[in-house]
């Protein structure tokens, strides 16, 4: 089913690199993903790991000062049909699709509201700024957004201040902030690490809802698998700025082809494991070791420092994604083996 | 929030109470008598005229009695008379020259807030450009000149050397009043008293944009589409602004002073000057009366920054 779907984004070879003292360091080196309609694919990977520089080359948010895309292709498919390649857009015309081809979300709700202007005032901003509506209109607009993403009394809401509202129902405003010009794309860039497991779950399932009546592409950036589980169609785990792994969930869930993936998921604490390894003396799996230094990366696999499985072949060079199955993707040499 | 401007006003009322017995108590502390303001040295006096003197005016009973004479008088609206010229109210001579100081600091508060934000906003966006570093030379060089010697510098350069402007007063003499005479000797004195405020405004602004355009918010405009420009004026600009607002109400204060100095070089018919004749000649009434219509003014001051401080944030609540 979501082979046949229409492909919105498609990033090939994206490499971001960021200036610092001692020279350039790269954060994302050449990483391909693709984002079809009613789509969801989950970025996943540890900080560091380069999938929020991702989604922020995407959006072409970077100051020029930190960071830059240095190579590679970042195609959408725009509301109009048309396919531009993001990377080499003016700005002009890169402010015409962000907020309104491509929806963001972002981590901190309260940081991510301007604290002195209404809810309903930067809701209906992206209204005004890209379907030119009058202030009225927009407003009404953010009314039934904010209807629409479970905000009870909405037409009182508009008119309050993020610090009036609670921390979900402000995540709630910020998903209808950007799902206010109908976006192709929905980036989420670990929308419910901040909150309430409750209201994490609350927030999950209103983003599903919310993808199925629309039928948007969503890239879901977090580090949390079980959040992945929860909510993507496919996964791509990203370790030292590569993807190392690839495929549908369940694929890569149950059986995981690079040996990174298998330490994440072994390191997920499941119900009843307290008990059971208290009893038994066992420890939660962790996986040994630190990501390497952006700085100073292994010549080989990245994750070879930390791999029970690493061999003399591994640091020769940066292995290549071995295909485990059509659609499930591992870059380890040893992937039969894992 | 009328409530509290109530209070807050009551509050000061009791502050003008205490700054009218500190200053009363300081002036006395000081050496020299009033008497000696009072007499003509010209004219031989003997001692007993002399004794007589101070019991008609009231200087031979106790401080605390002197003060709750002069408190009482001053409750119903009459602040004495100048000592220098007997025939003048203080009230009518401190009122008279209100609207000149007031003038002139208007003036230099609406330079220095429009300039110091304008300035601090392209510095910050333009951060380590050229403009940002002249601009932060200038604001060094504004801050660490005192007002006396940025008074007499600006005097020279543009009055004396180029001659652009006149060198004092408020309108030419003899001259029909004219508003292109007054803001023709306004603008000299009144941008010199500004520089200072300009300078550390700026300064603010810069430290605060650089902050709030380094925010999650500012991050999230952009993500909307929203244009440099209007990320700038309307999602920083604003909050930026907070911190500067308490900096421009505390550094009135700080203009107050700086006006009796400009006002003394520019020989600018307001309260400075008036304070600054009146120290000199002694003339206590006159300084009390002057310090508690400017002690008053600060007060007022500092209630109107508050409340535009609620005006633009609403996380805040007066009251």
């Amino acid at each position: 089913m979501q082979q046949a779907a229409e492909t919105i984004l498609d990033v090939k070879g994206l490499r971001t690199v960021f200036r610092v003292r001692a020279g350039e360091v790269t954060a994302v080196n050449g990483i391909d993903l693709s984002v079809a309609a009613g789509e969801t694919l989950a970025l996943v990977g540890e900080s560091g790991s380069g999938k929020s520089v991702t989604s922020l080359s995407v959006m072409r948010l970077l100051t020029r000062k930190i960071g830059a895309i240095a190579a590679g292709s970042v195609h959408l498919k725009r509301k109009d049909g048309k396919v531009r390649d993001l990377v080499s857009l003016s700005e002009q015309e890169m402010r015409s699709i962000r907020g309104d081809d491509i929806g963001m979300i972002f981590q901190e709700p309260m940081s991510s509201l301007n604290p002195v202007y209404t809810i309903g005032d930067q809701i209906s901003e992206p209204i005004r700024i890209h379907r030119g509506a009058d202030r009225k209109s927009a407003m009404d607009a953010a009314i039934s957004l904010l209807d629409q993403v479970g905000i009870p009394d909405a037409a009182r809401r508009v008119k309050q201040y993020p610090h009036e509202l609670s921390g979900g129902m402000r995540q709630r405003a910020t998903i209808a902030m950007a799902l206010a010009c109908d976006p192709t794309l929905l980036i989420a860039d670990e929308p419910t690490t901040a909150l309430d497991v409750t209201i994490q779950a609350q927030i999950l399932d209103l983003l599903q809802k919310l993808q199925r009546e629309r039928g948007m592409a969503m890239l879901f950036v977090t580090h949390n698998l079980g959040v992945v589980a929860e909510i993507a169609h496919r996964v791509a785990v990203m370790y030292a700025g590569r993807i190392v792994e690839t495929g549908p969930v369940v694929d890569v869930f149950r059986n995981p082809k690079h040996p990174y993936t298998m330490g994440l998921l072994a390191s997920m604490p499941k119900l009843g494991d307290a008990t059971r390894m208290k009893q038994a003396g066992e420890k939660l799996a962790a996986i040994p070791g630190m990501v390497p230094s952006l700085m100073n990366m292994p010549a080989g696999c990245a994750f070879e420092p930390r791999c029970k499985f690493a061999t003399e072949d591994c640091r020769k060079a940066v292995p290549p994604l071995f295909d485990v199955s059509p659609h499930h993707k591992s870059r380890c040499i040893h992937w039969q083996e894992v | 929030m009328l409530k509290y401007s109530l209070r807050r006003l009551l509050i000061g009322a009791g502050m003008l109470l205490a700054l009218s017995m500190l200053i009363f108590v300081m002036l006395r502390l000081t050496p020299g008598d009033p008497i000696d303001a009072y007499i003509d040295p010209n004219v031989p006096m003997s001692p007993s005229d002399l004794v007589e003197l101070r019991a008609t005016l009231g200087l031979d009973q106790p401080l605390p009695v002197q003060y709750l004479a002069w408190l009482q008088q001053a409750l119903t609206g009459n602040l004495g008379y100048s000592i220098q010229r007997p025939d003048q109210a203080v009230l009518g001579l401190v009122v008279s020259r209100v609207g000149p100081t007031v003038l002139l600091m208007g003036t230099a508060i609406v330079i220095a807030i429009i300039a110091g934000i304008a300035t601090g906003i392209v510095s910050a966006v333009r951060r380590n450009s050229l403009a940002d570093i002249s601009f932060s030379v200038l604001a060094v060089t504004g801050i660490s000149s005192p007002p006396f010697l940025s008074g007499l510098v600006g005097l020279y350069l543009f009055s004396v050397y180029f001659n652009w402007m006149p060198s004092g007063g408020m309108l030419t003499p003899g001259r029909e009043f004219s508003l292109l005479d007054l803001i023709h000797h306004l603008i000299l004195p009144a941008s010199l008293l500004a520089l200072a405020q300009t300078a550390l405004i700026m300064r603010y602004m810069r430290g605060s944009m650089l902050e709030v355009l380094n925010l999650d918010y500012v991050r999230t405009a952009r993500a909307k589409g929203v244009s440099e420009f209007w990320v700038i004026t309307k999602h920083a600009l604003r909050n930026a602004l907070l911190p500067v607002i308490t900096l421009i109400g505390s550094t009135i204060g700080l203009a107050i002073g700086g006006a009796i100095f400009i006002e003394s070089v520019f020989n600018w018919p307001g309260m400075g000057l008036l304070m600054v004749t009146a120290v000199e000649n002694r003339d206590y009434p006159v300084i009390m009366g002057s310090t508690l219509v400017i002690g008053a003014c600060v007060i007022v001051v500092n209630l109107m920054t508050d409340l535009a401080y609620a005006a633009v944030d609403p996380r805040i609540k007066v009251g």
